[in-house]
């Protein structure tokens, strides 16, 4: 099976303080990947540099084959609009534009709007109703379907959530994970996601646990 | 418990010192124009207080022929011989190229003690030399120290003597100014009880204080001016401290929770936010004084030659220090810091304990307060018109323009709103709906900046086209009125006549102008005598008028006045004017008379002879052929011997008006500049202030896909829109505010009403400087934004340490 993502011997430092050291993983099509550890071990700067949001110190960061650590800010820009999908724990919907508005953002960034498949995404997360409103007018479950419909509607080959559900409550958070998980399934797409409940990261295919910068089990790929 | 809140306030500046700077310096900008004004209106109070109080003329009667002549020596004896206390002064100006100087003599032996004649108490002052040739001057250092004519008598500086002004014995007077007359006569307040009433005993008019021209009232509509530019400075400057504290508050409005949760009391807290905003007033007052001091210093010699050129009234052309308008000054920063902070102490009050914290709530207005604000500008705007038609005195006029100012300010982000929100309908692309949508959301935030700017920009618009206005017609105005190619001057009635013999001949046409001071309608003014001819039939500006006004003039049957008497005396063609005792003519028409601020009235010559049979003309108006006008001139300089300031050509005379309207109007355009430079920088502060709070919306943008190069682009074009946006609103106000200050501050005013021009190169150029502003003030945020670090942005995601 391809490789969507492949990370090799990435380390990154805040000033002095090393948040990744010498961390490797591997990501085929259609996999998921939980992400585990304790709070400050380095899992949002992981998630932030295969996201191409920020640059490593050191190592090898591949999508697709293609390396992405060297690349300029442009480059990388295009990379998130045309291959990435991303979910945020806060949700970090568009304050200004609709619930529709939102969905198309980054499809229509990068030229791939495609307004049926918008509208599936919609009713499968059940949005359908609530396409002309705005953000503040959802509930935080409402919202992460929006950003969710967001992160699938460019039909991305890589998706990255950090913490999706983690302003949810048990019920929401498990429904969400749950259109999650069979959207991405459907679309082929490749998952990787933060988490700190070991509950939900059990429903994922593997699981990585971060430790001090450092993946317990760095040749569990 | 107070101190310990008040550092926990203060640490919040420490760690955010930029907005430290912008809070100080908008306040200090504010003080400055407010305070630069009040000291250059006080030093010109104090300036007129010392005019008005020499020779007692704010006290004292004055004896005067009826005619504006010298009062005959002989009748003076006459009145000292009959025992009546009065006492001659001859006052007239010296002229040499630029330097000139009103001259006072006196005579101290019979002046009255009210007359406070100055010094001559004084154990320093030489009184023989006072009395005896060459005699001695009396003036101020900064009159000694200006240009002066030559060969004048020895100086002794004191300061009680006016501005541009010297008081000397009238011996020395009488042979500075060629004259031996006495000009006026004071007349003592109580006279000997024994004699009849003075007015029995001479044909001369007494003259009462309150009667004569001061120049405290001609000059006060001038300072209301400088007063209402002052005052939109600084409130242009309090939407800058405005900003600069709400978004403290918002800052700290976790800080606050926890002081609160942690047991301060409400009422400690909000003392300790009243201690440290008097602080940071003081602070920034007294920065601002020192500025506004500048300011004003810089300023004085243009105010000085404005009202010179406008009133007559002399001013030091330097500052004075006063501790007056600086103390008031300093109050009125502390109040406006306290309106300013008002609604952040309101929302501390308010704040709930437990809530949680919503970041982005600072200037969230809501729809409600939105439909409030248009609903209060609409009555505020209806207001203004109605204070503008039918309010009819100085103080509505203002009131127009207040009410008129602040509905346009109210209306303004309702306005931006609705056409953003059209705009956005017609959007392309996803990037352009964002920037439309997130523009929209930004407005709260943004509003009050843009605020200051439209008042900023409506006020440029308005005055430019204003003097603009006033420019064009004034010159044109020249134009009719000064036609004749050249004007002379004759020392003596006798040079005159002899003059107007070798004239004739050799000219089109010679025109006396003659005239004699009149009290008309119960102003001061002056009745001109004036032959009738073509040049003045064909040319003189006549803006109301009887049918067959020139053909009634010329039979001597009737009178023209100028538009300043009209309006204040509420006169118009067809009613009767008493241009003399006994002597009430009918209006036949009405001139324009731009820059007089004196009434007038114009018969024909020989009316004028009949009603003052002792008045020859001295000067001539001459019509010949233009390229003849050089060579005449020259010969009467040369075979005539007269001065060079005797012989003028139109040329001159249109040259010097137009020289003393643009020095009029620099102090104008200067208070025009630094107004639009303080809403420049208030943008700066709103832009800056929303920068760091906007990170939560920019960074979502970023992170799917927008580099921050492209970010800080449109950034950078979201400022130019909205200025761009403003000055489109502003542009009607800026019409509306010329039209009232041509056709309803002008007229209540200075008595004369203008026709409103529109200057599109002018709005061009101020849509360039609004732009300029713009780019500057979005330059640093959008420059921060470029270079911002991802691990910033990146916090906007982060929920781990």
């Amino acid at each position: 099976m391809s490789k969507v993502l492949e990370i090799e011997r990435l380390s990154k430092a805040y000033g002095t303080v090393a948040v990744l050291r010498d961390v490797s993983l591997a990501l085929a099509h259609g996999q998921t990947l939980a992400l585990t550890g304790e709070s400050g071990s380095g899992k949002s700067t992981l998630m932030h540099l295969a996201a191409a949001l920020d640059t490593p110190d050191q190592g090898s960061i591949r999508l697709s084959g293609q390396e992405i650590s060297g690349l300029d800010d442009a480059a990388r820009a295009a990379l998130r609009r045309d291959r990435i999908g991303l979910v945020f724990q806060q949700f970090n919907l568009i304050p200004s534009l609709s619930v529709a508005q939102n969905i198309a953002f980054q499809a229509r960034l990068g030229g791939h709007h495609d307004p049926a498949r918008d509208a599936m995404l919609a009713r499968r997360l059940g949005l359908s109703e609530m396409l002309g409103r705005y953000p503040e007018e959802l509930s935080g479950g409402q919202q992460q379907r929006v950003a969710i419909a967001r992160a699938l509607a460019h039909a991305p080959m890589l998706i990255l959530a950090d913490e999706p559900t983690g302003n949810l409550d048990e019920a929401t958070g498990d429904a969400v994970l749950d259109l999650m998980l069979e959207l991405v399934g459907e679309t082929g797409a490749a998952l990787m996601m933060v988490t700190h409940s070991t509950r939900l990261a059990a429903r994922l295919d593997r699981r990585l646990h971060l430790s001090r910068g450092q993946l317990s089990a760095p040749n569990a790929v | 418990m107070i101190g310990t809140a008040l550092f926990t306030l203060l640490s919040h500046w420490r760690r955010h010192p930029g907005q430290f700077a912008m809070l100080v310096l908008g306040l200090a900008l504010a003080t400055a124009l407010w305070s630069g004004v009040q000291a250059i209106n006080a030093q010109a109070r104090a300036a007129y207080a010392t005019a008005a109080a020499t020779l007692g003329q704010d006290r004292l009667d004055r004896l005067q022929s009826p005619d504006g002549r010298p009062v005959p020596l002989a009748e003076y004896v006459a009145l000292r011989r009959a025992g009546y206390l009065v006492s001659p002064v001859i006052s007239g100006e010296l002229r040499a190229g630029d330097a000139r100087l009103r001259l006072l003599g006196i005579d101290p032996l019979t002046a009255p003690p009210e007359a406070n004649t100055p010094t001559l108490g004084d154990a320093g002052l030489d009184l023989t030399g006072f009395f005896t040739a060459p005699g001695l001057l009396l003036m101020t250092q900064d009159t000694a120290t200006a240009a002066l004519p030559p060969d004048l008598p020895p100086i002794r500086v004191t300061d009680t003597i006016p501005p541009g002004a010297a008081l000397a014995d009238i011996g020395t007077a009488s042979r500075l100014l060629g004259q031996s007359d006495p000009s006026y006569l004071l007349v003592a307040p109580v006279q000997p009880a024994h004699l009849p009433l003075l007015a029995t005993a001479t044909t001369l008019q007494r003259v009462a204080p309150e009667q004569r021209a001061d120049p405290a009232q001609l000059t006060d509509s001038f300072h209301l001016n400088l007063t209402a530019f002052g005052l939109l400075a600084f409130a242009v400057g309090l939407f800058i401290v405005h900003a600069a504290i709400g978004l403290a508050f918002e800052q700290r409005r976790a800080t606050i929770r926890t002081l609160r949760a942690l047991g301060l009391p409400l009422r400690s807290l909000l003392t300790a936010f009243g201690l440290e905003l008097a602080v940071l007033g003081l602070v920034s007052g007294l920065a601002g004084l020192i500025l506004g001091y500048a300011i004003a210093a810089a300023l004085m010699p243009g105010v000085a030659g404005t009202l010179r050129g406008l009133y007559g009234a002399d001013l030091p052309g330097t500052l004075s220090f006063d501790p007056a308008w600086a103390g008031a000054a300093l109050v009125m920063t502390l109040a406006g810091v306290a309106i300013a902070a008002a609604q952040a102490m309101g929302r501390t009050a308010r704040l709930p304990i437990l809530a949680t914290a919503r970041p982005e709530a600072w200037g969230q207005a809501s729809a409600r307060l939105m439909r409030g604000q248009a609903m209060v500008a609409v009555v505020l705007l209806a207001a203004s018109g109605a204070l503008a038609l039918w309010g009819g005195a100085l103080i509505t006029g203002f009131g127009a323009v207040a009410c008129l100012f602040l509905g346009a300010a109210l209306l303004l982000p309702v306005t931006l709103t609705a056409l953003l929100r059209l705009a956005q309908r017609r959007a392309r692309g996803p990037l352009g709906e964002w920037l439309l949508a997130d523009t929209r959301q930004q407005m709260p935030g943004l509003s009050l900046a843009l605020m200051a700017l439209l008042l900023a920009l409506s006020a440029n618009i308005g005055v430019s086209t204003m003097v603009g206005s006033f420019r064009a017609t004034f010159v044109g105005w020249l134009d009719q009125r000064l036609v004749a190619e050249l004007y002379v001057t004759a020392p003596t009635p006798a040079e005159a006549a002899r003059l107007h013999a070798y004239l004739a001949p050799r000219t089109d046409a010679v025109l006396p102008v003659v005239w004699a001071d009149a009290t008309l309608a119960g102003r001061p003014g002056a009745v001109y005598g004036q032959a009738d001819h073509a040049t003045f039939r064909d040319h003189w500006p006549l803006i109301a008028a009887l049918p067959d006004a020139w053909d009634r003039l010329a039979t001597g049957d009737g009178v023209l006045i100028n538009e300043q008497l009209a309006r204040f005396a509420r006169l118009s063609p067809g009613d009767a004017l008493t241009i003399a005792p006994g002597v009430s003519l009918p209006i036949l028409g009405v001139y324009s008379d731009y820059g007089n601020p004196q009434a007038q009235a114009i018969v024909t010559l020989d009316r004028f002879a009949a009603i003052h049979p002792d008045i020859a003309p001295t000067r001539f108006a001459l019509r010949i052929a233009p390229d003849r006008a050089a060579g005449l001139a020259s010969i009467l300089r040369d075979d005539f011997g007269l001065p060079a300031d005797a012989v003028i050509n139109q040329t001159q005379i249109k040259r010097f008006s137009v020289d003393v309207f643009d020095q009029t109007f620099q102090i104008t355009g200067a208070l025009n500049l630094l107004t639009l430079g303080v809403a420049g920088f208030a943008l700066l502060t709103g832009l800056v202030t929303l920068a760091d709070m906007r990170l939560a919306q920019l960074a979502p943008v970023w992170a799917l896909g927008i580099t921050r190069a492209r970010l800080a682009r449109f950034e950078w074009a979201r400022s130019l829109i909205l200025a761009g946006l403003t000055f489109a609103l502003a542009l009607p106000v800026g019409l509306a505010l010329a039209w009232m200050l041509l056709a309803v501050i002008n007229v209540q005013a200075f008595g004369w009403r203008l026709p409103m021009q529109v200057f599109p190169i002018d709005a061009a150029r101020l849509l360039g400087l609004a732009l300029i502003a713009a780019t500057l003030a979005a330059a640093l945020p959008a420059l921060r934004l470029a270079r911002i670090s991802p691990s910033r942005l990146l916090k906007v995601f982060a929920h781990e340490a």
